[in-house]
């Protein structure tokens, strides 16, 4: 099935006498799903851009390079960096917005300008009974009623189909500057993010790749830049690298450039920055790639590793990225999470998707 | 205002209630006695006052949950409190609700620079948790007007903003994990010191949720490094349309100011009338402030000066002092003290796209003719927030109803050009019947599936966000 209207897609999710799986370019989904594939490509288009005012609002299907296209022709961009994950998961396809808004997909720049859902503005979708749901609009401040955006972000379909997306914008900045510090430890590496993430000097960036070097952007007109990365160095060493050369390497990071073409599971961990070399050092990984100053590891282990049972509790939560679909039905992809807030989103499930079609089982 | 009918039975049961309340907590913190209670009959809303059945001011979350438990028990409906300041009304009580104010728990709990967050109780002053770690050199950065008095609760429950959100963003952007306690007393933590949630963001639908989902008694805030300085400039321009395409120009030059002020010709009349600030005679007037050391200072404000000659303004002042800077804010500071002089106001905060600008200003004008009533416009002209200032006198009978239906029909106008009834006060009563302007049946329907889950009898906050005739059936009577 390929709606080509809101209209069709609700009425495809309200006909359904099945579990759906909802695909957009199939990029980011962490395992393959049962059910009917519904294919939300056909939803696409951007529909209001106004630059003056930082809004775009484009249908969900949108392929995400068109949006990025789209918005760099005025100097604009999408703040919070999304991934091209198909390198790290072996997948061919187009990336839509909707995509990466169902996976909240954020990238390093998530650090200093939030996440996917910190940009996002407005949504429709298509609850499981068909029915057509608006939230949030065009307009960043909007505190009018209870606040679905944020609830739809990041819930990967299960609670509804996304038809359109509203985010507010940022100016691609005029300049960059990454300093390189080479030959720290994680620990000293972690340390030194947060030294440089707690400065005024405004970091868009804060990496750790071992083995490569400890790295942070900077971003902004020029002479600012200049500035700030003379400000850092005194504070912290390293050396600032080709401009030319940051774009390769954030987008390495942004999409774990060192997983691809390992074999092994990727999990990625979201905790507490200072606890990360820690809970490393536990890991037993294969793999380590620290982001957002640390509050962010990816880690490539054994395949069949349970982490969660290795590590114990730590303060943040592990979800499975890839792994085999033998794995991946024995280990949820998603961290369990205390009864009472299971309950809850069980509870929320139920109500926005009461037959259980849209992508049933996914989290949990 | 329409409220849900207070239970008889509640009320007359009122002494064995409050029995059991003083039975889970120390009596200092049960507020009973008829003249005691009229403390906590309204916030900042004045206009609609009704004294509840109890006030509690518990001091520890095991004292929330213990007031909740009994309350859920004996299907008393609570409403959270934070420091009361609300403009929405969105603490208003029914007769046979208990007010719970957890203004008493306001302690730092933790701070930490390394990992950049500071735990509170969130009974705690908005402006005091930025005082407890700016000698440190970091703050907290959602600041709304009221924040030497609001409380982290209600900022969290209104989702609020602040001048510098249009930089750093509002409460849910910086809002990392909660301590809530749900309607029958469990105890649950959301979030912590990491980013992102594990599965549904539970925490992002909390906050806005206007303590209708649950009481949150602590909070993880997110801090930012403090800049190393900032600055502001005032721009006087001959036209509205004119000030709203200088910033237009301003945003797609890709300068990023930590704040944008638009005032009108009302408003900088009557505020330099109060605080002679030294404002110009113009139609409209923007105060810009940017961020950064002095040269990148230098370096922003030479931009915007470069932008905004191309706009021809009436005048444009930088400042070359602390003295200078303040006074530049002293006007725009006073907007609102300057129109409770004239007379009493009532402040809206719809939002509209920022291109409309000048349409709804016009929009505004004639029905300000249409209605007798004088209106000034403040706006947050980088995120489109309003704040029209419609003058009235209180102590005529009917011009409040007047004043509340020209404030409806501004509202509605908002809706129409694209925007929303609220951007940072939030619905609370004052709004509520204006939803269905903004939303249709399904939407407000799923909105309402939220409560369903968290708080199924429908206790948390009653008569709040919702119109009363969608919520039928869903409380019991």
């Amino acid at each position: 099935m390929r709606p080509e209207t809101e209209a069709e897609l609700a009425e495809a999710v309200a006909g359904a006498n099945g579990p759906l799986a909802l695909r957009g370019g199939g990029t980011r989904a962490p395992g393959p799903r049962g059910g009917a594939v519904l294919d939300l490509a056909g939803l696409s288009g951007v529909e209001l851009y106004e630059p003056g005012a930082l809004t775009v609002v484009t249908r969900a299907g949108t392929p995400l390079a068109e949006v990025e296209t789209t918005l760099a022709a005025e100097g604009q961009r999408l703040p919070f960096e999304p991934a091209d994950l198909r390198g790290l998961l072996g997948r061919e396809g187009v990336s839509t917005i909707g995509g990466v808004v169902a996976a909240n997909d954020s990238g390093p720049r998530r650090v200093r300008a939030g996440a996917c859902r910190d940009s996002l503005i407005g949504v429709r979708f298509v609850d499981g009974t068909g029915a057509v749901v608006k939230n949030g609009g065009r307009v960043m401040k909007n505190v009018t009623g209870y606040d679905l955006v944020k609830l739809i972000a990041g819930s990967h379909g299960t609670l509804g189909v996304l038809t359109e997306v509203a985010f507010k914008v940022l100016p691609v900045p005029e300049a960059t500057a990454t300093l390189a510090i080479p030959d720290l430890d994680d620990a000293g590496a972690v340390a030194a993010m947060a030294r440089a993430l707690g400065s005024p000097f405004e970091v868009t960036g804060a990496a750790h790749w071992p083995g490569r070097g400890t790295f942070l952007r900077l971003e902004g007109f020029a002479d600012s830049v200049a500035y700030r990365a003379g400000r850092l160095r005194a504070l912290l060493g390293g050396e600032t690298g080709p401009a030319a050369e940051d774009a390769a390497l954030w987008r390495a990071v942004r999409d774990v450039a060192p997983f691809h073409g390992q074999p092994g599971d990727v999990w990625r961990l979201s905790l507490r920055p200072s606890a990360a070399p820690g809970v490393v050092a536990r890991a037993g990984a294969e793999g380590v790639l620290y982001d957002w100053g640390g509050g962010r590891v990816w880690l490539l282990t054994e395949p069949g590793t349970d982490l969660r049972a290795r590590l114990g509790a730590f303060p943040g939560h592990a979800t499975l990225v890839r792994a085999a679909p033998e794995t991946l039905a024995r280990l949820p992809a998603f961290q369990p999470e205390p009864a009472r807030l299971a309950a809850i989103a069980a509870g929320l499930r139920a109500r926005f998707d009461p037959r259980g079609v849209l992508n049933p089982g996914l989290m949990g | 205002m329409d409220m849900p009918v207070p239970d008889p039975d509640i009320l007359a049961r009122k002494a064995a209630i409050v029995a059991r309340l003083l039975a889970v907590l120390p009596e200092d913190a049960v507020i009973h006695a008829e003249e005691e209670v009229r403390a906590y009959e309204c916030d900042a809303l004045t206009a609609y006052r009704c004294p509840p059945l109890a006030a509690v001011l518990p001091r520890t979350t095991g004292e929330v949950a213990a007031v909740l438990r009994v309350c859920h028990e004996e299907g008393v409906p609570v409403v959270p409190r934070g420091s009361g300041t609300s403009l929405a009304g969105g603490v208003l009580p029914t007769a046979d609700s208990v007010i719970l104010g957890v203004a008493r728990m306001n302690e730092v709990l933790e701070v930490d620079y390394t990992d950049r967050f500071i735990r509170v109780q969130t009974g705690r002053t908005n402006l005091s948790v930025t005082g407890a770690v700016e000698g440190d050199g970091f703050f907290y950065a959602p600041d709304p007007s009221s924040q030497l008095a609001c409380a982290i609760a209600g900022n969290i429950a209104m989702n609020s903003g602040g001048a510098h959100c249009l930089k750093y963003g509002v409460t849910t952007n910086n809002l990392m994990g909660v301590t809530m306690v749900l309607m029958d007393g469990t105890v649950t933590e959301i979030g912590g010191a990491w980013m992102d949630a594990p599965g549904l963001d539970l925490l992002g639908v909390i906050c806005g949720s206007e303590g209708q989902l649950g009481v949150v008694t602590e909070a993880t805030l997110r801090l930012m490094p403090l800049p190393e300085g900032a600055r502001p400039v005032l721009i006087g321009f001959s036209s509205n349309e004119v000030a709203g395409e200088c910033v237009s120009d301003i945003i797609r030059a890709g300068l990023l100011p930590v704040a944008i002020e638009f005032m009108d010709r009302p408003c900088i009349e009557a505020t330099e009338a109060f605080a002679g600030a030294g404002y110009p005679d113009c139609e409209a007037l923007l105060i810009i402030e940017v961020e950064g050391s002095e040269a990148e200072i230098d370096d922003q404000i030479a931009r915007i000066r470069e932008i905004a000659l191309r706009h021809d303004p009436v005048e444009l002042r930088e400042s070359r002092s602390e003295d200078e800077s303040r006074r530049i804010w002293l006007g725009r500071k006073s907007a609102f003290g300057a129109m409770g002089q004239l007379g009493d106001y009532m402040c809206l905060d719809g939002t509209i796209p920022v291109s409309s600008l000048p349409y709804v200003l016009r929009r505004i004008g004639e029905m300000s003719g249409e209605f007798g009533l004088a209106v000034a416009n403040v706006f947050h002209a980088g995120d489109g927030n309003m704040h029209p200032l419609i003058l009235f006198d209180a102590n005529k009978p009917g011009d409040l109803e007047l004043c509340e239906a020209f404030g409806a029909e501004i509202l509605k106008l908002c809706v129409e050009v694209g925007g929303c009834l609220t951007g940072e006060h939030g619905v609370g009563v004052e709004k509520r019947d204006l939803m269905t302007v903004q939303f249709a049946p399904a939407d407000l329907e799923a909105q309402m599936r939220v409560k369903d889950v968290f708080d199924p009898r429908w206790l948390l906050n009653p008569g709040k966000v919702f119109p009363l005739g969608a919520v039928a059936g869903r409380r019991a009577a």
